[in-house]
């Protein structure tokens, strides 16, 4: 475990608007001054419904699904603290990183790490060009991307519609997710071809 | 020529298939296998699965069992190679001469190809290949440039498959022991250069260092493009002046010079990235697939858009067009 202070990292938590594709700072101060329990809520609602239609997502990390990663949308004033465990995951989500001892952290602005999530965006891509920064067990990173690369994370499926809405639901979230990263910059070329996706 | 894809997971070979590859090749969880990366590869049941979906859809699954066998346990390679045929796999990618020896014997109708870890690069090393275990390709090395692929071709008795996108190796595959030294571990033996768990990435401030094995082997100012960890894209000091002494990172594409590829005997062409994501093989699979379509239907090549896939953000043609020589 990595003992973590903001501070030593280089991408500070506080650091909101850093990063091609950040959300405007009246988004982000607003969003400070809301409490984080629904936020949680939501959070572990999410990863519930994620693992009721991909059951087996998390045994692809095998011996990393113990480890803590601290997932950090930099341009928002909080970090989410995922436990992968095949049984009984847990979701947290916290102000800061402030005394939090984390495995692997994962950095980038949030337009950037929900496109991660759904399988917009190429990783090593957006890696290379320096808009996704991680940290500590590297291992532990790439297992953890692997396996939702292969979960197929769709939007729809995420938000929980219903089977013959999902891919509506999904292509309207996605279609919606463009326009806000061509508006604010967000990377583009990473990510995969219009039209993969319905 | 026949577009071979990377899949590094059954949504990766789903993928793949759906973008237009004619065939997908693979490995499984373990170190049979040359991409043997953390939550990467195929359980035998989903190899199966994923079988299944390539040849519902015309397309073929290639199998690699690409690493050395350790002495004393050699049957996890052994059975690798069953597991494989009875997922029904259209060929096998092996390079261990064992291994060859004991499949081509165990499973005689069984296509082999010849992994590039073999770093089989002349004729009469091919031929020793394509005599004795039958194998019906060869995956050249990255090192060859156009005129000796054509040579090397019209003096063997099979195939030959190159690389077209994506990791531009350098070295004499398969024989490669920069990351042993680094890490005790290698691609040769273990299915991996540069393991994941050898590799630590720190801010300094600005600059993101990248470690491996404890070494630091480069330093990326703000805004300047990463590359992968690996120590031959690393950075040496020499005669007190920092640079790339093996290779610079950047990525082979060959688009431009499909044409010449395809005069040049080549059966197929291999798109490295077993490792990357969908976005990443939707976008090159597309676009090779438009230009193989191009070139065959002799309609003007596709320009490349597939520069912000690349590492550090650059393409070339590699050894392919080297004037060096």
């Amino acid at each position: 475990m990595v003992d973590m202070a903001p501070s030593s990292s280089g991408v500070p938590n506080a650091a909101f608007g850093i990063g091609k594709g950040s959300l405007p700072w009246p988004i982000a101060t607003f969003m400070s001054t809301l409490p984080l329990a629904p936020l949680e809520i939501a959070g572990n609602q999410v990863l519930r419904t994620a693992l009721d239609c991909r059951p087996g997502m998390f045994s692809r990390l095998d011996v990393y699904s113990g480890k803590l990663f601290a997932i950090d949308p930099v341009d928002c004033p909080f970090v989410f603290l995922l436990e992968p465990r095949v049984e009984n995951p847990s979701l947290r989500v916290r102000t800061s990183l402030d005394g939090v001892s984390w495995d692997a952290r994962i950095s980038a602005v949030m337009l950037v790490l929900l496109g991660l999530l759904d399988g917009t965006y190429d990783g090593d891509a957006l890696f290379f060009t320096r808009d996704l920064v991680i940290e500590g067990d590297t291992a532990a990173v790439l297992a953890l991307r692997n396996a939702i690369e292969d979960a197929e994370l769709d939007p729809g499926l995420l938000l929980g519609a219903p089977n013959l809405a999902a891919p509506i639901v999904s292509g309207s979230i996605r279609r919606a997710a463009n326009v806000m990263r061509r508006l604010l910059g967000a990377p583009t070329s990473a990510q995969v071809p219009v039209g993969t996706f319905p | 020529m026949e577009l071979v894809c990377p899949a590094g997971t059954p949504s990766a070979l789903r993928t793949a298939v759906d973008a237009g590859a004619d065939a997908v090749y693979c490995g499984f969880r373990d170190e049979t296998n040359a991409r043997n990366f953390p939550g990467l590869n195929f359980t035998p049941q989903e190899l199966a699965q994923g079988v299944a979906y390539a040849h519902d859809r015309g397309a073929k699954v290639l199998v690699a069992i690409n690493t050395f066998a350790r002495a004393g346990g050699t049957n996890l390679w052994h059975r690798a190679v069953a597991q494989a045929i009875e997922a029904r796999a259209d060929a096998l990618i092996l390079a261990d001469l064992g291994l060859l020896a004991w499949a081509s014997r165990a499973y005689p109708a069984q296509r082999l190809h010849l992994s590039v870890q073999a770093a089989a690069a002349t004729p009469p090393a091919i031929r020793f290949y394509a005599e004795r275990y039958g194998i019906k390709r060869v995956v050249l090395p990255r090192v060859l440039t156009v005129n000796e692929i054509a040579g090397i071709v019209a003096e063997i008795p099979c195939e030959a498959e190159v690389f077209a996108f994506g990791g531009l190796c350098v070295m004499t595959e398969g024989r490669c022991l920069l990351s042993s030294y680094a890490t005790g571990e290698s691609p040769n033996m273990n299915g991996v250069c540069s393991p994941a768990a050898h590799v630590d990435y720190r801010q300094e401030g600005t600059t993101l260092a990248a470690r491996l094995g404890g070494f630091t082997i480069d330093r990326y100012s703000a805004g300047q493009p990463a590359a992968y960890p690996t120590l031959c894209k690393g950075t040496f000091m020499v005669d007190g002046k920092a640079n790339h002494i093996f290779e610079e990172p950047t990525s082979l594409n060959v688009l431009e010079i499909l044409p010449a590829l395809k005069a040049a005997g080549v059966s197929a062409l291999k798109i490295e990235g077993r490792q990357r994501g969908k976005a990443y093989l939707a976008a090159v699979v597309r676009q090779f697939r438009s230009a193989l379509d191009a070139l065959e239907a002799g309609r003007t090549l596709p320009a490349s858009t597939l520069g912000a896939l690349t590492e550090g953000g650059r393409e070339t043609t590699g050894a392919y067009k080297k004037t060096w020589r």
